[in-house]
Parts: structure tokens; sequence; C-alpha cells
């Protein structure tokens, strides 16, 4: 079964990056601009992993995190964060909200599959 | 890769989009007008930037930007006050950024000490702690960040390097909180990915499950132990764990000893990558609480959109230009086509009554809704266009020394998008002007009672059909002594001549008019207002001056709204069919012969309320035999040029006023002196598009028949 | 249709000759993006020798040149049967007013002669080449050169 990925970001960049990578590694791809599309979208399309910015205006990566696991469906989702910052503080912050792992940018094509078939268990 | 190539100019779009945005905000702390999320936009767009930069390894924007970032960052959290020091680092540290994006799209190359003086000016801000701790400052700072990059690449590297270290064995006890369940980790995912490392084996304790009513989420229940024989090294082993640190209990050591027979065989019947154990079944719904009725997709529902009405912008949709300019081809091959089924009726001898004539009308109403409504797509706002302007004030204003303020007005304004590109250059040509020559120095200023930094205004404004940009600085106004003596001695016109104010101004315009005594870095490029005003002209606009000493100068540029299509008149000059577009055109007049007054060998007057207007020969400035039948009264066209001067045109004939599709004659030919383009009749013949304002207000080489014979020039 | 060559593996390239002036030109094909019927023009101000005006091609103007007077021949007389040949030069088009086309010729490139005063760069003579026919010979014209030369600068 394809694994559906729901990307996060507010930059456009970004957006086409992980949609060319993941479709590359034979996922499907679904994104959205900003967090609340993003849990628009998660409540529509259930996918099977999330990657998210934090930083995005309406609402940001730690309240896509929160609204995604407080909710009744799909919760325990992965949710991986996507980041430039290496600071500890916001692994640790974004661990703290839940998130299920954390990706920083910018990265390379292998290591963020390597990362989704990782936290999804997909084979490949 | 072409995939990657057009993500690449997707980010540099974006770039543009965010450097807008970037500004935008900026503007808004500059007036006071900011709030908390104005600093979040802008350390956001700022933010993008840099992530997309990172993706592109540009590293000299990353390393630039996350300076940027840094310091905005220390004031979005409050940690930094904005003073006026600071905002001005902020602006030149944008104005930095576009330059660097614009490098990098460009592929060419930053000076490298200006990057390091704008990174220096940024760094001053920090904090020398915070600049040790997580503001990597140097040139090295790129290094550092993008190393960050290879975090998880020991796992793919592992499965590429040849095994030659020795095999180690592991122990590691593993024992998960809920927690880590609920952030969407599966020990047995984890286990498959340390399969990867070596061989593992695996025991499981549950001796420690609580009783079902104990239940209690936050207490470890379970717990693991793991034994792997790799040769990874333990802190390949401990990355596996990296993400669940905090969320298990974890240890993880090297056994003393091989892995016992025991455990090998176990490890063969367990698969490599064990397939997902049951336990997150059997976790996971004790943990989940009774779903709610609301179910998620009806909560976002109910609370998002109010959220996305209030933020959401309208949505668009991205369509490459080429898509445009073939419908906007098209839709002018239906107007003209329109346009000739339309002749053809009327010249029908039996059309009047018909049914025919209602049809042809309704064709000719619904081809210009359709117009306009692709029109529409070309229009931009002129925003971004003055952004851009700041900065150009901000450099011209260092460079002559003043000190100069730009205000922008009507920014939401929307022209056609090349209307708009092509305007770049004059405007920055004149606000560069406006900044060197319309304002005094400082001390001037305060000598004649101004504030000392100077103000520009721009603005943009709808007028008639037309866009109106006006560029207005409270300089000293134009030295009109100064620019008559300077024409003079340059020879522009006779040492005797009188001009009125209106025309002395308009000596500006004229090729080879430079005001400027001493060659300052601006404007001592050879380039005078003649360069703007062509490159108006060719727009279709028109360029005009307004000055009033001590107090400063307007000029005003107005454009049409589309390059596409225009109203224009349709005239006879000998026999040619010609178009003259009305917006320059106050009235046609058949005077009578008694208002006519000859002056001298060659020129004409026409008397209207006791004031003298000169009448040119459209044929004759174009080079076309003159009218030989002087005792006829002429047919003219009364037209008045943005200066408010007029002047009347003859013409043989004026037929009727119709839309015309805009030709340019410069692709396929070159420019013509006295016609701005060329258009296609009904019967699908070219008809050229008078410039009036060249053929009217292009006097000052007085009389020149020299033009007037052009097959005998050249030859 | 006169083929020109049988030598060995010489390169091919296809001309479209025509007469302007009395006198045979071609030009090479690719060139050539179509003959049309001679029709109305818009004559233009201020033109220089040899540019008879401007007309429609399906909706793009391009100017219209009288080969023959931008050759320094006589100017080509009125004549219903003229043709335009619409020729591509980079991205401009334009049409030349010529007398008539006379055929298509596929020419070895070793057939083409190069007098030492055609070895100036493009645009320098407005003729490139000389290709010996049937008949006698056809003047291969360099579009630079109608384009630019005489006059053309003039603003």
């Amino acid at each position: 079964m394809t694994i559906k990925v729901l990307a996060i970001d507010d930059s456009r960049t970004i957006r086409s990056l992980v949609r060319k990578v993941m479709e590359d590694a034979g996922f499907h791809c679904v994104c959205a601009e900003d967090g609340v599309e993003g849990v628009n979208r998660f409540a529509e399309e259930s996918p099977d992993i999330v990657i998210t910015d934090i930083n995005m205006p309406n609402m940001d990566g730690f309240g896509v995190i929160n609204t995604i696991r407080g909710g009744t469906t799909n919760r325990m989702v992965p949710i991986l964060v996507l980041t430039t910052e290496s600071a500890d503080h916001l692994k640790a912050r974004a661990r703290e909200a839940g998130a299920t792992g954390w990706i920083v940018k910018p990265f390379d094509d292998e290591t963020i599959v390597s990362l989704v078939r990782r936290v999804t268990g997909a084979r490949g | 890769m072409s995939t990657l190539n057009s993500i690449r100019d997707t980010f540099f779009e974006e770039c543009e989009d965010l450097m807008a945005d970037l500004a935008d905000g900026l503007a808004k702390m500059q007036s006071g007008s900011a709030d908390p999320e104005t600093v979040n936009a802008v350390f956001r767009a700022v933010h993008s930037v840099k992530g997309g930069a990172g993706a592109f390894s540009l590293t000299e924007l990353v390393a630039f930007s996350h300076q940027f970032e840094t310091v905005l960052d220390e004031l979005r959290s409050d940690r930094l006050k904005l003073q006026p020091e600071l905002m001005f680092t902020l602006l030149r540290s944008a104005d930095h950024l576009t330059v660097l994006i614009e490098a990098a799209r460009d592929g060419v190359d930053v000076d490298a000490v200006v990057t390091q003086n704008s990174a220096a000016a940024l760094r001053i801000w920090l904090k020398p702690s915070s600049d040790a701790a997580d503001a990597p400052a140097s040139a090295s700072e790129s290094f550092s960040f993008a190393a960050v990059t290879l975090d998880f690449g020991a796992f793919d590297q592992l499965n590429d390097t040849p095994n030659e270290p020795e095999l180690k064995h592991y122990e590691i006890a593993f024992q998960p909180t809920a927690t880590l369940f609920s952030n969407g980790h599966e020990p047995a995912l984890l286990f498959g990915e340390l399969s990867r490392l070596g061989t593992v084996s695996s025991t499981i304790d549950l001796g420690e499950l609580p009783a079902w009513e104990e239940f209690d989420t936050t207490v470890p229940f379970m717990k693991w132990t793991l034994k792997l024989a790799s040769t990874a090294e333990i802190d390949q082993v401990r990355a596996v764990f990296e993400f669940v640190d905090g969320l298990c209990k974890l240890n993880i050591v090297v056994a003393p000893m091989p892995v016992d027979q025991e455990a090998l065989q176990f490890e063969a019947s367990l698969p490599p990558a064990p397939a997902p154990l049951p336990m997150r079944q059997a976790v996971a719904e004790p943990i989940a609480p009774v779903p709610e009725k609301p179910s998620p997709a009806v909560k976002a529902a109910s609370v998002s959109p109010q959220i996305s009405d209030q933020h959401g912008p309208k949505p668009t949709l991205r369509v490459e230009l080429d898509r445009v300019d073939r419908l906007i081809n098209a839709v002018g091959e239906l107007i003209i086509n329109q346009a000739m089924i339309a002749q053809r009726v009327n010249e029908m001898p039996v059309t009047t009554d018909s049914e025919v004539v209602t049809y042809v009308e309704d064709y000719r109403l619904l081809a210009r809704d359709i117009q306009e409504a692709v029109m529409a797509i070309r229009a931009q706002p002129v925003k971004p266009l003055f952004q851009r302007m700041s900065r150009i004030v901000r450099e011209a204003a260092d460079a002559t020394g003043k000190s100069a303020q730009l205000l922008a007005f009507g920014e939401e304004i929307e022209v056609d998008k090349t209307v708009i590109e092509r305007l770049a250059d004059p405007l920055t040509h004149m606000i560069r002007n406006a900044v060197d020559h319309g304002l005094e120095s400082p001390e001037d200023r305060i000598k004649a009672g101004k504030e000392a930094c100077g103000t520009i205004r721009l603005s943009a404004a709808h007028r008639s059909g037309r866009v109106i940009i006006s560029i207005k600085d409270d300089g000293a106004g134009l030295n009109r002594p100064k620019i008559l003596k300077i024409a003079k001695d340059k020879g522009l016109i006779p040492q005797d001549a009188d001009l009125v104010e209106a025309d002395i101004d308009s000596l500006l315009f004229q090729p080879g008019f430079s005001t400027a005594q001493k060659v300052s870095n601006l404007s001592g490029r050879g380039v005078g207002l003649d360069v703007v005003r062509t490159a108006v002209t060719a727009l279709g606009g028109r360029v005009a001056i307004n000055s009033v000493p001590g107090q400063g100068t307007e000029f005003t540029i107005s454009l049409p709204l589309t390059l596409a299509v225009m109203d224009g008149m349709v005239v006879s000059v000998r026999g040619q069919t010609m178009i003259a577009p009305i917006s320059s055109i106050v009235e046609t007049i058949r005077p009578a012969l008694s208002e006519v007054h000859s002056v001298g060998p060659s020129s004409k007057y026409l008397s209207i309320l006791g004031e003298f207007i000169p009448i040119i020969d459209v044929a004759a400035s174009l080079g076309i035999a003159p009218n030989t039948s002087p005792s006829d009264p002429p047919l003219l066209l009364l037209v008045e040029s943005e200066n408010q001067s007029q002047c009347a045109l003859i013409v043989d004939e004026v037929h009727d006023q119709r839309q015309v599709v805009i030709k340019g004659l410069e692709h396929n030919y070159r420019s013509v002196q006295g016609v701005s383009a060329a258009t296609v009749l009904g019967n699908g013949q070219i008809a050229l598009i008078l410039d009036l304002d060249a053929i009217a207000f292009q006097r000052s080489a007085p009389e020149a028949p020299a033009e007037a014979s052009p097959l005998t020039k050249g030859a | 249709m006169t083929a020109v060559n049988d030598k060995a593996t010489p390169q091919i390239t296809e001309f479209v000759a025509f007469y302007s002036g009395g006198q045979s030109f071609s030009i090479e094909i690719s060139q050539v993006r179509e003959i049309r019927r001679w029709g109305p023009f818009t004559s233009v101000p201020h033109s220089p020798t040899g540019v008879l005006g401007v007309m429609n091609l399906r909706g793009s103007v391009i100017p219209i040149y009288d080969l023959a007077a931008r050759l320094g021949l006589a100017p080509t007389p009125e004549n219903p049967r003229n043709v335009i040949v619409v020729v591509m030069y980079g991205d401009q088009t334009l049409g030349l007013l010529v007398e008539s086309v006379s055929e298509i010729m596929s020419v070895s490139n070793d057939s083409i002669q190069i007098t030492p005063e055609m070895r100036a760069e493009s645009g320098q003579t407005p003729i490139a080449g000389l290709i010996n026919t049937d008949g006698g010979l056809t003047q291969i014209v360099d579009l630079a050169s109608i384009i630019r030369a005489r006059g053309t600068a003039a603003a």
C-alpha cells in the first residue's frame, strides 16, 4: 500500500521539494500551506505520516502537533517536524509537543526518505 | 534535473513574495504600526528564504539569512528592543538579502566584504553570549549549519561502508513510556531500524503490565531486552533511539562476551525487520479516550473557517505567462475579427433593421468583456515596484549624503505586468533624480525652514481610464534660469528664445540635457530624463513636470491600464488611415478661415478665446507630402500635453472612435518617430497609431525639413 | 526542382531561389517561413530606402523590404504577380518583396563559392555566397545586412 504523506509548510519551495522527494520515493504526497489547512487536510486525508514546518502563519507546527495528538482519529500518526534549527531545545520542545522526530533543513533526499520509512515502517 | 530546476524557479519566485512581505513588515515596524504578528511575519519571511536557500546549497544566502533571522528572533522574543538604529540595520539587511537573492538567482557573485559588513552590522545587535551560543557568526557559520544535515546520515552511511571494524555486542534495555506511543513511535520499527545495524535478538518482559483498571499511561509497563551484534559504534546505536530519548528508559552497554547461542537461535526465528507487533493496538486503544462525538473533521471544519477567513488570502492560480499571452493574442485576433465582421455587415445594403446588427453588437460587447477579463489577468499591484523604490531612496540618499524618506501611496493600484516591468528603470531613474537633484542638502533644508530629512512621495492612482504615477519631492523646485542657460549653452534652443515655464521644464526631457554640474555617483552616466520619456512613451504613457520654487517638483507619469488595447480615433492623413489616441485629444475643430493666422513663412496659429495655439501638419511632420490646398480651413485635432500646453494637428478626415489592439513595431522592425505602434483594421490592413505628443511637442529643432524626405536619407 | 550534386558524402542544404531586379538570389530554406502573394501594405514614415512599409501577417506587424532596392538595384516595379518571401532572422519576421520564386534547390556545400569580399562577417556584405546552377548562378542573400544596411540605423 502506498504511504500517504501530508507535508505542511508555508514555503512553496520546501513544499515542492518535499513533494518531489516523496513522489520520487514512490509515496503519495498531499500538501498544506499553513497549520490550519494542515489539520483540515489531516482530517480529510488520514495520511500515514505528517511532515510539518514549525514557523508558519495562522497555526504553527506545535499547534499542528497538539491538534493531531489531541484529536480522536489517527492521533498516533508519526509526525516529523521540519526545522532549520539544530538547537536541542527545539527538538526537545517538538518531542514534548508530541513530534515523532525531526528533519533538519536542508535535508537530502535519502535522509528524509529513510526517515519516513523508518517511522512508518514502510519497506524499501 | 528539470524538476529540481523548476523548484529552484519556484524558490526564486517565492523569494520575491517573501521579500515583499519582508518590506511590508519592516515598513510597518518603521512607522510604528507593527503588532507582534508583524515581527513574526518578518521573521518567517527571512526564515523561509533561509530554508529554501539551504535546499539549493546557496551557502552565502543561508549564512546571511541565518544572521538576519537570529536578530529578528531576538526582537520577536523581546530580548531586543526596536530602536531607530536597529530599524536602520534591518532595512539595510533586507536590501542586502535582496541583493544576495538576485545574485544567487543570476549566478553572479556578491562582494564578500559587503556581505561580511552587512552581517557584522547585524551581529552588533546580538549579545556576546547568544552570539557564541547559537548564532555562529563567522563565515564558517554556513558550514556548521550545513553539517547538521548529516544528523541522520549515519544510517545510510552504514550500509555503504565496508565492514572492516570489529563486531561488537550490545545489550540494550528498553522500556518505553506511554508518551512514546502517543508520539507516534512504534517499538517494532525501532527494532527494525536497529536490525539494519546488525543482527538483533529480543526478549519481552510483560511482567510489569499493570492490571487493566490500574492502567496508568505515565508509568512504563513493559520492557525489552535487545541483543545486537554489529560493527556499528555505540553512537550509531544511540542514534536509532534519538527520537525517543526521554520517552523511554534506555540503557545501552557493550557486552563483554559474544552473544550466546540461545539468542542467536532466537534471532533466526525473528525476521530482520519485524512485522508490526500487535502491541500497538493492544496499547493504543486503552490509551485513547472514548471517541467524542464530533469527529476531528467536523471539529476542524467548524473552527478553522473563521481563522482562514480572517487570514487567508484569496485563492490564486499560478499560470505561466506564456499561456496568458497566448490567450491575449487570441483575444486580440477575436477583437479584430469582430471589427471585420461589423464592417462587412455595415457595408451590406439591407441590414439596417436586421437582427444581424443586434447580433453583431452583442458580439462586440461579448468580445470586449472577454478582453477585459483577460487583461485583468495580467494586472498586478504596483506595490512590489514601489517597495523596491524605498531601497533606491536609501541608496541614493547615502550616495549623496542627503537624508530622505519615501512615502508610498496607492500601492494596491493594478497595472499590466509588462507596464510594471518596463516602468522599473524609468522610475528608478526618476527617484534617484528626485533625491540627487530635487532634494537639498540637510543644511540647506534647515536653512529653508524644512525638516532635514527630505520626503519623496510616490503615489499611484486611477484617473479616467489611465494610471497616474506621481513622484513628488519637497525639495527646492526646478531652477528654471539655470535650465534655460544650460539649454542655450548647449544649443538646444536659440540664444534669444523666450520660453514659458512649461516649455522650460520640458527642456529637461531633451536628449543630451543634464543639469548635474558635478558628476555625482548617481547621474553621471549620461542618462537623462529623455531616456525616461522614451521609455514611458514606449508604454503609451506621457510624463509631465510641475514645479514650485522652494516647495518641490512633481513628475507625473500617465499610463494606459493595459498595453494591449487603447481607445483611438480613426483619422485619414493624405489617404492613409491612422489612429490618434483619444487620451490626448481635447476636441476636433474645423475652424473658420479667419481663426487661422499665418506667422512667418510656414508657421500657422489657431486663435481660440484670444489664445494662439500652434498648428502642426501631421502629414508634414511624418514626412508625407503636405497639403497642397492651403485655402481650405483645415480639420484640426486639438491635443493637450500633460503640461496643459495645447497644439492643433491637421488631419484630412476624422472617421469613428474605436478600440484598437496595439501591435508593436519594434519587434520586427524598429521604432518610428511620430508613431507609437500599429494596429490591424477591420479590413486586415495595418494602421499606424500616432504618437501625438511627439508630433505636437517635439519642437526643439523648430523646423526640420530634412526630416521630411526620408527616402533620400541614408540611401 | 533541380538536384545539383552527385559527389561523395557532401552536406546538402536546401535553398529557395527567386528573381529580384532581374537577377537570381536565394535564401536557405530554414530561414524562409512562407511565400505570400503580393498584397497591400501600409507605408511607414521616415523609412530607409527599400523599406516599403508594414503588412499584417496573421496579426503580426512585419516590415516589407524591396530586396532589389535594398541591394542598390532598381526598385521592383509594382506588379500583382510579385511575391513576398516571409523570412525569419533571429526572432524577427520580415517580408522580402521579389519578382517571382523560381525553385527550391538542394545544394551540396562544396558547390557554394565564397569570394574573398564575402568572407567578411555576417552583416557586412549583402551576398554571402554564390551557387552554380544549370543556367548560371544564384546569389545567397545575407539577411543581416539586408536588415541593417543603408540607413536602418537612422532613428
